[in-house]
């Protein structure tokens, strides 16, 4: 299947390149933002009953997962609030042009933080916590808050959007599940680009700013660092920058070899196995020690839930390259075929979100009726009962999503294992076994 | 600056600070009763101040589990108070004094601790009694804490029905109900019991007819009523102190014993087992209804005084004796 430029049409490109449609769309989001975390701090803390709990971790988390991500990749990336106020501080502006002389230190990130494994830590932080953080209206409140004044913090301390790039505890696993997105932002003519001069994709110009993600457009390949948020089709000044829509999972024909990356897909596939155990299993006792953050219970869940990603499950697959031979070092074929765990990890994930925002979803009209638990009924839904949603539907829907996502992980694996010239089958049989194992967890 | 500029930092500005001082004003505006826990804190505010005739309003609502809510001694339903919604109460107080509100849910271990004030002033509207009624228990003088067992207790469940046909067998024209009832425990009348022809067998089931005669069919259905909803929680519904709370209160008292040694009077025992004839053979009516009345100061049973009515009391003693006898129905 052919590319098809999206930009082409006017409409569609004016509307990316305008200012203001963009602003629109940022404005909502961070009033809806400061919004849950208001709600988080002085609303009831029962969470099923208040905005942040409801919108961020129901809603906003079914839109990302089974929706933004699947169909968008960094969609969602490209309308976050949280880097924007950073990002407005650190250019003195909102709408105006960039000035020649940086407002604040605007300091490069360091090397060693240069790469995701800020992420990857920032992810298991959350995670660990999460039983509390996903219940806890004041703890999500204040988990919100610390990420918008983190944003901030690091926009007045490092150039672009440092937090989104480096920290961010959601963006290292949209980069890496986007590349299975059938869209994407790339150039048109390589020449073009390799003959620009100035390259104020990069560096910025008075149409427009250097691209926040850090990245050349010129050199993308790859969704998984391009934050779509159109900087550079505004300071392209050959028209080179298209939208496209594209196939699935492009991007992974030619694997990854970098080692945080890999991680990255284990770190995504243990969590969703694990809080498919955790918050929908039968165990009491996994919630107990998962919910009681700083006892003795916890620690275990902690070095348990650690213990799987780092070690069982890429132990695994490791001792699965290792029954067949490659004159490949084995941490190059390691990245390299861990590639096939992104489809399989993104499905395991919407396998995992169907259940739980289908059990939950009609919380959401509830709480948009009275969203701090005031006694408001703003829709008249306020009293609305709890209610399971499609519930015959579900089984199937996830039975759909896991043997796709075996399928689809399947195919992943062979074509990287013809890029590194090795065998898929370990690679196959280990994905067949954690899908088998997810199934027996969710159905 | 370029207007554009200008008027997106104005409608960012604002936009910003109506999202925040907007609900904060509202929350600031509304204020609600919440309820938790007792662990977490019970009521808060735990004391209201009303005035005679004018309506309270009340805005209720719960940060944990389902509450219940309702003023003792008063003849009020219920209202239940459901995590994260506002349960809206309104009342008028027609005499002055201070009333205990209290949950009516079983909402944890220490849901009995779950209670509050209303204190009412202004003139009476209604007639009211000034006298204040001394509690029986105390116009008797009877230690209510004293360790109570009965020396002998029968070897079947004493029946009232068994009893009426020996009173009509025995051509006992009366067997009178004595006046000292309330203040004699049933070990007391069955040692008063006469004739002496009769088995010990025979005199408990003449005792359990004399309770049963003593009080009413819907004063044992309220009572029952008023014990399932109230006290079966920490006694069980079967009266045998194993209600869902027993072990937890009962590991409360242990674990309390550690900062407080020598000190096992005061300890929190577990729940008080009904159905154990020594301990409710040598209760008197009055000792059961003090211990309900006060509460015992450090058990871990409630204060009820506030609560229920003398009535609703009485009723409650009246069912509690259904645990040893069996009654006609």
């Amino acid at each position: 299947m052919a590319k098809l430029e999206l930009t082409r049409n006017r409409f569609i490109k004016n509307i990316l390149v305008n200012r203001y449609p963009q602003l629109a769309v940022f404005i909502v989001m961070l009033v809806g933002y400061i919004f849950a975390i208001l709600a988080g701090l002085i609303g009831t803390p029962v969470g099923s009953h208040n905005f942040s709990i409801v919108f961020v971790w129901i809603a906003w988390w079914a839109i990302l997962i089974l929706v933004a991500v699947p169909f968008f990749g960094r969609g969602w990336c490209a309308v976050c609030p949280i880097p924007l106020p950073g990002e407005w501080i650190q250019r003195g502006a909102v709408l105006a042009p960039p000035d020649k002389k940086a407002k604040w230190l605007n300091l490069r990130v360091p090397r060693m933080f240069r790469n995701i494994w800020l992420q990857n830590i920032s992810f298991l932080l959350l995670a660990l916590f999460s039983s509390v953080l996903l219940t806890t209206p004041n703890i999500t409140g204040m988990v919100l808050a610390g990420m918008l004044f983190g944003a901030i913090g690091l926009s007045m301390i490092f150039e672009r959007r440092a937090f989104c790039r480096y920290l961010c505890p959601v963006g290292g696993f949209i980069g890496i599940y986007a590349q299975t997105a059938p869209l994407e932002l790339r150039i048109k003519d390589k020449q073009v680009c390799a003959s620009c001069v100035g390259k104020p994709c990069y560096n910025g110009s008075s149409a427009g700013y250097g691209c926040p993600w850090d990245v050349f457009p010129g050199g993308l390949t790859k969704n998984t660092y391009c934050g779509l948020c159109m900087e550079c089709i505004r300071t392209c000044p050959h028209d080179n920058i298209a939208v496209n829509v594209r196939p699935f999972s492009v991007d992974l024909a030619k694997p990854s070899s970098r080692i945080d990356e890999a991680f990255k897909a284990f770190i995504m596939l243990g969590s969703a196995m694990i809080y498919a155990c955790v918050l929908l299993g039968p165990w009491g006792i996994l919630k107990d020690a998962a919910y009681n953050v700083g006892t003795a219970t916890w620690f275990i869940y902690v070095v348990a839930f650690l213990a799987t990603i780092f070690g069982i499950l890429p132990g695994f697959f490791t001792l699965g390259l290792l029954q067949k031979k490659s004159s490949l070092p084995l941490k190059h074929r390691f990245a390299s075929l861990s590639t096939a765990l992104i489809p399989l990890g993104l499905m395991f994930w919407v396998a995992f979100s169907l259940s739980f925002v289908m059990t939950n979803a009609s919380y959401i009209m509830a709480a948009l009726s009275d969203p701090l638990g005031l006694g408001w009924n703003l829709l008249g839904t306020a009293n609305m009962a709890w209610q399971p949603m499609l519930t015959t539907l579900l089984a199937p829907a996830q039975t759909l999503a896991l043997v796709g996502g075996l399928i689809w992980s399947t195919r992943t694996a062979q074509k990287a294992a013809n890029e590194v010239n090795v065998s898929s089958l370990p690679v196959i049989g280990y994905c067949f076994a954690v899908t088998v194992f997810m199934m027996w967890l969710l159905l | 600056m370029k207007r554009s500029e200008l008027v997106a930092r104005i409608v960012i500005s604002t936009g910003v600070l109506f999202t925040i001082g907007a609900p904060i004003y509202m929350w600031t505006r509304t204020p609600l009763i919440h309820a938790h826990m007792s662990e977490e804190g019970g009521w808060t505010p735990d004391i209201l101040k009303a005035n005679v005739g004018e309506p309270l309003q009340l805005h209720f609502t719960s940060d944990d589990v389902m509450h219940g809510f309702a003023i003792g001694q008063l003849d009020m339903k219920a209202v239940y108070i459901e995590p994260g919604k506002v349960t809206d109460v309104s009342l008028t107080f027609d005499k002055p004094g201070v009333y205990t509100f209290f949950c009516t849910r079983w909402c944890g271990v220490n849901h009995w601790r779950m209670r509050g004030t209303i204190e009412v002033t202004g003139d009476s509207s209604a007639s009211e009694d000034a006298s204040v009624k001394i509690p029986l228990y105390v116009s008797l003088g009877l230690d209510i804490d004293a360790p109570h067992k009965s020396p002998a207790v029968p070897e079947m469940q004493p029946s009232a029905i068994r009893g009426k046909e020996l009173v009509n067998n025995l051509n006992l024209d009366r067997l009178v109900v004595p006046e000292s009832y309330k203040s004699t425990s049933p070990y007391q009348i069955f040692q008063q019991l006469d004739p002496a022809s009769l088995s010990d067998s025979e005199k408990w089931d003449l005792v359990a007819y004399l309770w049963q005669t003593s009080s009413t069919p819907e004063s044992i259905a309220n009572g029952k009523k008023l014990y399932g909803q109230n006290c079966a929680a920490c006694h069980g519904e079967n009266g045998a102190g194993d209600g869902v709370f027993a072990d937890d209160i009962a590991a409360a008292g242990e674990a309390s014993m550690q900062s407080m040694s020598g000190a096992m009077d005061s300890m929190m025992r577990a729940p008080a087992d009904f159905t154990d004839p020594k301990r409710m053979l040598s209760a008197s009516p009055a000792v059961l209804q003090g211990k309900i009345l006060r509460g015992g100061m450090g058990t871990g049973m409630p204060m009820w005084g506030s609560i229920f009515t003398e009535e609703q009391i009485w009723d409650l003693v009246s069912y509690l004796y259904s645990f040893q006898f069996e009654y006609e129905k």
